[in-house]
């Protein structure tokens, strides 16, 4: 019995252990800092479908010239060595185009879902990979809505690609590259408190021109990268079909209530088994 | 230590302890069994593809892509095998915690079993690896990811190999003849039990939980907030229909090993644990129908998936679960254990359709595994089995413990 109440303690030890290892449930908004999120704001009605952005997306992560030229109806996605394609869309309003690439979630289910934080929402608002800590489980490709990370299937040493946001560019001081060189200002870097205003404005002022919708402002809890667009956004290939809420706050419930089970399940199952020892006595007997 | 010594050569016919385990690495019995003739090639395959895979990446020999990142080794040999495997957390709540000692005997090849499962299939996790050489990140904690669901399942699988461990660590004292360290170590069960049961309720469902973000890909017959839930509840039938179907092989293949007693009390166990399974399957049949009417999910019950649905439901739990029901009461174990492998296969339906199946169905072109990934599935399977008949032939664990065990 000594045995038993002294394992019980070691059991309570280690249960201590994993709540303080639990403790930091959720992927809440970064709120201890100040800085705000930055983001990007795309505009499809000033698209000109040149493809710029693409090829300096390329030049400036060391990455292949894009491949294949825009043609209405013809879906590109983006892969292992494109992290950004613009497509032509035959929407109700004629051609038009839409730049898709990473939407830098606010609450990312990559992040979330990553068990060793390589996916990683800085406090800037991009969202990065971090080779040195990827184990390479592609649970942050399973979890995203938007498919967006991709993985080099045929590499001995494989990374996962996706726009981030040109991060390293942000640290100098300078704007993404696709921002940097869009010729039709259809790209605008900036707070994601400012961009949302100005989309606002944009619609506010040409109310014939837009659809009454910035896409990001609140799907999936609300992204980095926000469009506006004058045809409705399932025509352009958009889930608008997505939560509103956060993509982690699906599993947030099941993480919380991990804490409970480890302090309940052990005191529950020392309790049962002291409740049915007189079972084995009998049985004891028995035989 | 000179004490313990003794008592180690003494025990092994007067043989020193490297010899003993040296001696003990070589096969034992004939060679050329039908289950050798396939599986050996089977595993020689295995190995090569599996180089293959590290030299040229995954894309050499499966069919994931960008939207079906997880395929046949995370669906099936991860996510099915560990609920599998779950029969040695039900197992051990009846005989340590309820006190039901009709089922001691089977304890310790169960809890074998569990282990094993653990071990080879956790282990082809690190196959599915991009990455594998940080695979100790979470652990070390270059990154504590402690929002990830994963996170919680990878220490939980660690931790619950280590507790495992220690459960049948006496059949491995007893097999040494160390003594004083079966003393410590079957001190140690109680606790590696009740640590262990918990550690299973949260990695059971947890296993589904990781699919909760998956909201817009699974198909919403088989999403649903409660997925941690039923992977849970599944996972007691689940577990206990494999020591059903286990049981009725080992206790062919190792008839010499097991006592009289003991295969005596085989059909009255048998008959016990299907009438669990039953009870059992009937809440996880209620839970489901639960579910089903919350999610009003009627029209979709007229597809193909529905029909699907429906098979899955209907015949493979309810269907399954009234056969247990009846075979118990008729007293016919044979159908008891076509029952279990009903569950079983229903089971593995279950895991495929959330995991693989149901994941991403409206997608123009299917993942469909290639056979190179059967293979190395199957050549884990069966690497796994030659490890257990390995330990069975050599380890105290159907047939009875040593004679100075039990004595005080």
């Amino acid at each position: 019995m000594a045995v038993n109440r002294r394992s019980f303690f070691k059991v309570l030890g280690v249960t201590g252990a994993s709540l303080a290892l639990g403790k930091e449930l959720g992927a809440a908004p970064r709120s201890k800092s100040n800085v705000e999120f930055s983001g990007i704001l795309y505009d499809s009605t000033r698209c000109a479908g040149c493809q710029t952005c693409e090829s300096a997306c390329a030049e400036a992560n060391g990455l292949p010239e894009p491949v294949g030229t825009i043609e209405a109806g013809v879906i590109r996605k983006t892969d292992e060595s494109h992290r950004t394609v613009v497509n032509a869309y035959n929407s109700t309003k004629g051609e038009v185009y839409a730049k898709k690439q990473c939407m830098h979630c606010n609450e990312p289910a990559c992040t979330a879902a990553c068990l060793t934080q390589a996916m990683y929402k800085t406090e800037e608002g991009a969202v990065i990979w971090r080779g040195d800590k990827c184990m390479g489980c592609r649970y942050c490709m399973v979890s995203c809505p938007f498919d967006i990370p991709k993985f080099e299937y045929h590499s001995a040493n494989p990374k996962i690609e996706k726009c981030n946001m040109c991060f390293t560019r942000l640290s100098d001081g300078k704007v993404p590259a696709c921002v940097e060189n869009c010729p039709a200002e259809a790209l605008i870097f900036g707070k994601r408190r400012d961009l949302i205003k100005e989309a606002r404005k944009r619609i506010n002022d040409n109310p014939d021109q837009y659809v009454d919708h910035i896409y990001g402002e609140h799907e999936a809890g609300g992204t980095g990268f926000l469009y506006l667009s004058a045809v409705p956004f399932n025509e352009l290939g958009f889930n608008t079909t997505l939560q509103t809420e956060s993509y982690p706050a699906l599993s947030k419930g099941f993480l919380y209530s991990v804490p409970t089970i480890f302090v309940l399940w052990p005191a529950m199952l020392l309790g049962l088994r002291e409740a049915t020892k007189n079972n084995q006595n009998n049985q004891d007997e028995h035989e | 230590m000179n004490n313990s010594e003794q008592t180690i050569t003494m025990d092994n016919d007067g043989k020193s302890t490297w010899r003993f385990l040296l001696g003990e690495l070589k096969p034992k019995g004939k060679w050329l069994t039908p289950f050798n003739i396939i599986s050996i090639p089977i595993m020689l395959l295995g190995l090569v593809l599996i180089i293959v895979r590290f030299w040229k990446g995954l894309g050499s020999i499966t069919n994931l892509t960008q939207e079906v990142p997880w395929g046949l080794w995370i669906g099936f040999d991860v996510v099915t095998g560990v609920a599998f495997a779950g029969g040695a957390y039900v197992l051990t709540f009846m005989v340590y915690i309820m006190n039901m000692q009709k089922y001691h005997s089977i304890v310790r090849i169960t809890v074998l079993n569990g282990f094993l499962a653990y071990v080879f299939y956790a282990g082809a996790l690190l196959l599915d690896l991009g990455r594998p050489w940080n695979v100790i990140n979470p652990i070390i904690g270059n990154g504590f990811g402690t929002s990830s669901v994963l996170f919680l399942v990878a220490w939980h699988f660690l931790l619950y190999m280590v507790a495992q461990l220690i459960e049948f660590s006496p059949a491995i004292a007893e097999w040494l003849g160390a003594r004083r360290a079966r003393k410590i170590l079957s001190g140690m069960t109680i606790a590696a039990v009740i640590f262990g049961i918990t550690l299973s309720t949260l990695h059971q469902s947890g296993l589904g939980a990781l699919y909760l973000m998956c909201k817009d890909k699974i198909h919403p017959l088989w999403y649903s907030e409660f997925i941690p839930v039923m992977f849970f509840v599944s996972s007691i039938f689940a577990g206990l229909s494999m020591v059903i179907f286990e049981g009725s092989i080992s206790h062919k293949v190792f008839f010499d090993q097991i006592s009289e007693k003991n295969h005596k009390a085989h059909n009255s166990i048998v008959r016990g644990l299907s009438k669990i399974c039953a009870v059992t399957m009937f809440a996880y049949f209620f839970l489901q129908i639960l579910v089903f009417v919350h999610g009003k999910h009627w029209d979709l019950l007229n597809t193909p998936m529905g029909y699907w649905y429906l098979l899955e439901m209907f015949g493979f739990v309810l269907l399954p679960m009234s056969l247990f029901i009846y075979s118990f009461r008729r007293n016919n174990i044979m159908l008891i254990r076509v029952a279990a492998i009903m569950t079983m296969l229903g089971v593995i339906l279950n895991r495929l359709n959330v995991t693989v199946i149901g994941f991403k169905w409206a997608e123009a072109i299917r993942y469909v595994p290639t056979w190179m990934e059967f293979t190395v599935t199957l050549a884990v399977i069966f690497t796994e089995i030659w490890i257990f008949r390995w330990v069975i032939n050599r380890m105290p664990v159907l047939r009875e413990p040593p004679a100075w065990v039990n004595e005080k």
